[in-house]
């Protein structure tokens, strides 16, 4: 019972980081058709701004600010330097770039702020709650993690549902050529979209590296996970995102508990091979319109 | 005279063994007049080629994207390491290598056979799943694969036959690393002849037409999930072969030699020589071989440690290959054809 509890726990903590971080590869789908394989290193690269600012003896949250502003820079110039000029061509060349800057940000964080692992502080406890004599595998850190996640989500529906930048990305995303004739600016909404979601994708690596080891590789699961959970909610629903996450993270916290967590990748990928052959289009998907 | 050599020439067949027989005069040529420590690497170069040649044919000619060679050259490597796990009980190379290939081969095809449903984005995230999931695997299964340490590869000794044969034209006494280095080059060569005669062929021009036009390619009765399996299966038979070269290259098969990085770096080989070329897979499989001795030679003399300098060469790799995809999508090799073409015109 104790041990399920604790896996189950793990898993809701976990599962709120993948929705993040779906979330963010969602953000850029919609509005440029593109599955941003870069976001994992782009998070890296803004998590070590946090830990230099950190180590330098600034609060946690000068540092945590900072990761979210870097995040929100990043998004955009690379929107408008490297994602830009492929907008048009071949979707492969879209994916080949994201994977080019992949390898880029790697090796520069790995240059600029060395490969070894360093460690990264968190704000809340890392220790379990106490209920009576059972320890809840909840932990102050974690808590907060959830929290923040949700908070996110709430702007973003914010953002979307009530304000006029919301509504403008809204329409870029759904149709660029009617949005352009109504007068939107179409191309600094998908800028604006790309900071905005690559300052998500900052949220999800700042939680995961709370309390844990930071080195250039440390999030690179993540773009597997991440981009499981966003096809389970079929890439095209920020709810099916959120949903996909925590499906994802308490079966990974699951398998890591019960059978061993060297295997957690291949469930990952046991689970993405399932859903895309029975639904293709994730589980929120409706019948697919005509494709020709 | 010229005619019946031009003749020969528009044989595609007999274009292809003359230029694969004009190959291995080059590589007993270079090998042999170059040192113990460039054979190594020429034996690195030549397992980077066969794996860049089956992605250059998948990616460049059907158009798939795969992100989990790296995976696959594990599968082959594993199954070298399996079978060359002592000196005695060893079978012969040659069975290895078919081994190897046909192992990777048969779960390249439950692979493929997934994928080909796939299209887009979603199959890049498949396969990059792949490369992330089997190293897993090899942790796992600890006892037989040996986990993080991995598993050694007893390279079988040189042949009586082959070091008289290599004796005999060379005049060289045959050492066990350009012995590898061979082996490499012949695999290379025989992939690259059957891939060049596959993309030439009746199969090659099915696979560009499904990556040029689905709807209509499936129109002209062409089965679209056959064909792609098809790519994908070829795809990781050389991808398996490419790993057990490594493997006896390497004389290691561990987990930390197929990282994510191993798929990415093959991958932007492919691009930086040009998408569905061999020749241009060839000149990125050197690239990746010959540029981070020189890159981080470079980053040494500016004052980098040398973990820093390590990093450089994907630094330069990476940028190159973004830079390729937006200013020249057609890669080296492809781009200087163009230019090629254009100045005939003119002329």
């Amino acid at each position: 019972m104790q041990q399920f509890l604790t896996t189950a726990l793990n898993g809701l903590t976990q599962g709120m980081i993948f929705a993040a971080f779906a979330l963010a590869l969602v953000l850029i789908w919609r509005s440029t058709r593109i599955v941003n394989f870069a976001q994992a290193p782009m998070a890296m690269i803004t998590v070590y701004v946090a830990l230099v600012i950190i180590d330098a003896g600034y609060s946690y949250w000068l540092g945590f600010a900072a990761a979210l502003l870097s995040g929100l820079l990043l998004g955009a110039v690379v929107e408008r330097v490297a994602i830009r000029p492929v907008e048009d061509k071949p979707h492969i060349n879209a994916v080949i770039l994201t994977l080019g800057l992949f390898i880029v940000l790697h090796a520069l964080a790995a240059v600029i702020f060395g490969s070894r692992y360093r460690s990264f502080p968190a704000p809340f406890g890392l220790s379990g709650f106490k209920v009576g004599d059972m320890n809840i595998a909840l932990t102050g850190f974690g808590v907060f993690s959830i929290l923040a996640v949700l908070a996110v989500m709430l702007l973003l529906v914010l953002l979307f549902r009530f304000t006029n930048v919301g509504l403008m990305m809204r329409a870029s995303a759904f149709n660029q050529e009617v949005a352009r004739l109504l007068g939107v600016r179409v191309t600094r909404m998908l800028t604006q979209g790309w900071a905005l979601a690559a300052m998500v994708g900052s949220l999800s690596g700042l939680l995961i590296a709370g309390g844990n080891l930071v080195h250039p590789a440390y999030m690179d699961s993540v773009v597997v996970f991440g981009f499981v959970a966003a096809v389970l909610g079929g890439l095209d629903s920020p709810i099916g995102a959120v949903v996909g996450g925590l499906i994802l993270g308490l079966s990974l916290s699951f398998v890591s508990g019960y059978i061993g967590s060297e295997v957690v990748a291949l469930a990952a990928l046991v689970i993405l091979m399932v859903v895309l052959l029975l639904r293709p289009g994730g589980l929120f998907s409706h019948a697919p319109a005509r494709r020709v | 005279m010229t005619e019946f050599a031009q003749r020969i020439w528009s044989s595609t067949l007999a274009r292809h063994v003359l230029l694969a027989a004009a190959g291995l005069v080059a590589v007993i040529l270079v090998l042999e007049s170059t040192s113990a420590f460039r054979n190594g690497q020429f034996a690195v170069m030549a397992y980077m080629g066969i794996a860049a040649g089956g992605l250059t044919v998948l990616t460049g000619l059907n158009g798939q994207l795969s992100l989990g060679h790296g995976a696959f050259m594990a599968i082959g490597a594993y199954t070298t390491a399996l079978l060359l796990s002592d000196w005695d009980s060893a079978p012969p190379l040659l069975v290895v290598l078919l081994a190897a290939t046909l192992v990777t081969l048969v779960i390249g095809a439950g692979v493929g056979v997934a994928a080909a449903r796939l299209h887009g984005p979603y199959i890049a995230g498949a396969t990059l799943a792949l490369a992330i999931a089997v190293p897993g695997i090899a942790l796992y299964f600890q006892g037989t694969l040996g986990g993080e340490q991995g598993l050694t590869v007893a390279v079988p000794a040189v042949p009586d036959w082959f070091a008289d044969v290599a004796y005999f034209i060379t005049g060289n006494d045959i050492s066990s690393s350009k012995y590898v280095a061979y082996i490499g080059w012949i695999s290379l060569i025989v992939t690259f002849v059957l891939l060049a005669n596959l993309s030439r062929s009746r199969v090659g021009r099915t696979w560009r037409a499904v990556r040029d036009d689905d709807v209509a390619a499936e129109l002209a009765g062409i089965n679209l999930g056959r064909a792609r399996v098809l790519a994908f299966v070829v795809s990781t038979a050389c991808a398996g072969l490419a790993g057990a070269v490594l493997a006896l290259a390497v004389r290691l098969a561990a987990p930390s030699g197929f990282t994510l990085v191993l798929s990415l770096a093959l991958l932007s080989a492919v691009v930086l020589g040009g998408l569905g070329s061999l020749l241009g897979a060839l000149v990125g499989a050197a690239l990746l071989t010959f540029l981070p001795q020189v890159v981080t030679g470079i980053g040494l003399d500016a004052g980098l440690s040398d973990l820093q300098a390590a990093e450089l060469a994907p630094l330069v790799y990476g940028l190159t290959t973004m830079l390729v995809v937006i200013l020249a999508p057609a890669g080296i090799v492809g781009t200087a054809r163009i230019a090629w073409r254009k100045r005939r015109a003119h002329t």
